[in-house]
């Protein structure tokens, strides 16, 4: 199935939660929806019989270094062999959206490494906690504007 | 009888362990000899790699850092983020170039099974397979040092091309590389695979259903083990795959049940005699031409985006690039296949012993490298 056509049955289904849909002048084309919608549009696309995406390719977050963080997902679907790109953007001061731990299990690890190294926080993620880093580091790495912290736990960090 | 006051008690398989493969710590919550629930604590070997890529100022520089993501197989990292940086470009590499991509990454699919086979084995408590593993892929290391003076981390397969030409007698060293490990593969299935008591050891044991498999995000050998016939190598194919003819080796019923540790471990075995057929048709049909000419001398990619996916050893390696039209990668993320893979160990170990955690643990063949990045 195209994408457009992917945009088409979800345009119809949710209306203005789907915000935009770029398919000229990019690789793959991709889809941006509300971040406080994400989880119903995630049931649909595993559960509609003509969408099928069973699985979570890649989960990501990104700083998008104009005071918007983002999540991006690419799905795949194993039974029909079509993929598409879901993009969620949200402010860096409440950088807050639904989780979709309970829809693809993927989504548990790959939700809190985003939390972890990106601060963003996924709402309704049954265990949201550091995965990469130790559990008392502060900050969040992957940001642009991230400055690495003097001292640890009293030791100096060296770089 | 008296009622029996039982509490858990939590055991702690540490980062520094002969049995996790890497640094990793699991806390296992223990009912007697049963396990209730496993969480695994990463992070040990966190790198920063994306964050290092980030700083680059040239796309080609990251492939030392993505080398050692997954150390024991440098080719197929540099793989998978080569052509994630071309489909950005948008440039096709020579035939030539294609075919010796293949040839390196089965090579090296045969050498990270080996270690994975060899481990598992003595993991188990066979330490025999162990050293004919390691002494095979010896002659594979061998092959590699010809080509580009690295052992384990190779920095060869660059973005558009490879930084080495096949060396004179390659093509003869890898045929005879061939002809030694074929019978090879038959001694290691009447030493360890068919033995008594690894069948008792790993059959039935940390059984993991399809669609658990996929919902999980579980690729790889592991997911084949658990009956899905799904391999990126002919369901998506890149690098010329689609060229190749090789079967793809699913979990079976014959010994314990589909989607055990048994399976897990014989389908590496059998994708090893795979991988041998792919390496001889590659060696076969190689044609001729300049591995450099395609190498672009700026990298400087057109704002955009790319996900590109294959399927490296332990399963599917993604790398999503992000470009903003500078020299220096935007934001480079790795999805690793060991880091979904891992992610599955609670789910398949509720109920099983203590013994059978290191069994399971083994069969889903992480490197810690891969997980933490």
């Amino acid at each position: 199935m195209e994408s457009s056509e992917i945009y088409e049955i979800l345009k119809n289904e949710f209306g203005e939660t789907i915000l935009e849909f770029k398919r000229d002048g990019v690789v793959e084309p991709y889809i941006v929806v509300a971040p406080d919608h994400i989880r119903d549009i995630a049931y649909f696309l595993r559960d509609d019989e003509r969408l099928q995406f069973t699985s979570l390719m890649c989960l990501s977050s990104v700083d998008y270094n104009d005071g918007t963080l983002g999540v991006v997902y690419h799905l795949h679907s194993m039974t029909l062999g079509h993929k598409i790109v879901l993009k969620v953007r949200v402010p860096k001061e409440a950088p807050h959206v639904q989780s979709v731990e309970a829809v693809w299990k993927a989504a548990n690890w790959h939700e809190r490494e985003a939390y972890d190294l990106m601060g963003i926080a996924f709402d309704g993620h049954p265990d949201l906690r550091r995965i990469l880093l130790p559990y008392d580091w502060e900050g969040h790495p992957l940001r642009k504007d991230y400055k690495v912290p003097e001292f640890y736990n009293g030791m100096k960090v060296p770089y | 009888m008296a009622e029996f006051r039982t509490e858990e008690m939590v055991l702690n398989m540490g980062p520094q362990h002969p049995s996790t493969h890497g640094v990793l710590r699991l806390e296992v919550v223990l009912d007697g000899e049963i396990v209730v629930n496993v969480v695994p604590h990463i992070g040990y070997l966190h790198r920063c790699f994306e964050k290092h890529a980030e700083a680059m100022t040239n796309y080609q520089q990251v492939i030392p850092y993505v080398d050692r993501m997954d150390y024991v197989t440098s080719m197929n990292n540099d793989l998978a983020y080569a052509l994630a940086v071309e489909k950005l470009l948008g440039i096709q590499v020579p035939e030539r170039v294609s075919y010796i991509r293949v040839i390196m990454a089965e090579l090296n699919r045969i050498a990270s099974h080996l270690i994975a086979i060899g481990t598992y084995g003595l993991d188990i408590g066979a330490f025999t397979p162990f050293l004919f593993c390691f002494r095979d892929r010896e002659l594979i290391l061998d092959l590699f040092e010809m080509t580009c003076g690295a052992r384990l981390l190779y920095n060869y397969i660059w973005v558009g091309g490879l930084s080495h030409d096949l060396p004179h007698g390659f093509v003869e060293k890898a045929r005879a590389f061939i002809k030694t490990f074929r019978p090879n593969i038959k001694e290691l299935n009447d030493l360890l695979s068919y033995n008594k008591i690894f069948i008792d050891r790993t059959a039935n044991v940390g059984v993991l259903p399809a669609d658990v498999a996929i919902n999980y995000g579980v690729t790889g050998p592991m997911l084949r083990a658990s009956g899905v016939r799904w391999d990126l190598r002919k369901n998506d194919p890149y690098s010329l795959y689609e060229r190749f003819d090789f079967e793809i080796p699913v979990g079976t019923n014959d010994i314990g049940v589909v989607g055990d540790s048994w399976n897990r471990y014989m389908v590496r075995v059998r994708e090893m005699e795979q991988s041998l057929n792919i390496i001889e048709q590659a060696l076969d049909n190689l044609p001729s031409g300049d591995v450099k000419s395609a190498i672009p001398k700026r990298i400087r990619p057109p704002v955009g985006e790319a996900y590109v996916r294959s399927e490296s050893p332990k399963g599917e390696l993604g790398f999503y690039v992000i470009s903003d039209g500078s020299g220096s990668p935007f934001r480079v993320k790795a999805r690793s296949p060991s880091f979904c893979n891992l992610s599955a160990l609670p789910e398949i170990s509720r109920g099983a012993m203590v013994a059978d955690l290191v069994a399971i643990l083994g069969s889903i063949d992480i490197v810690l490298g891969e997980v933490d990045r």
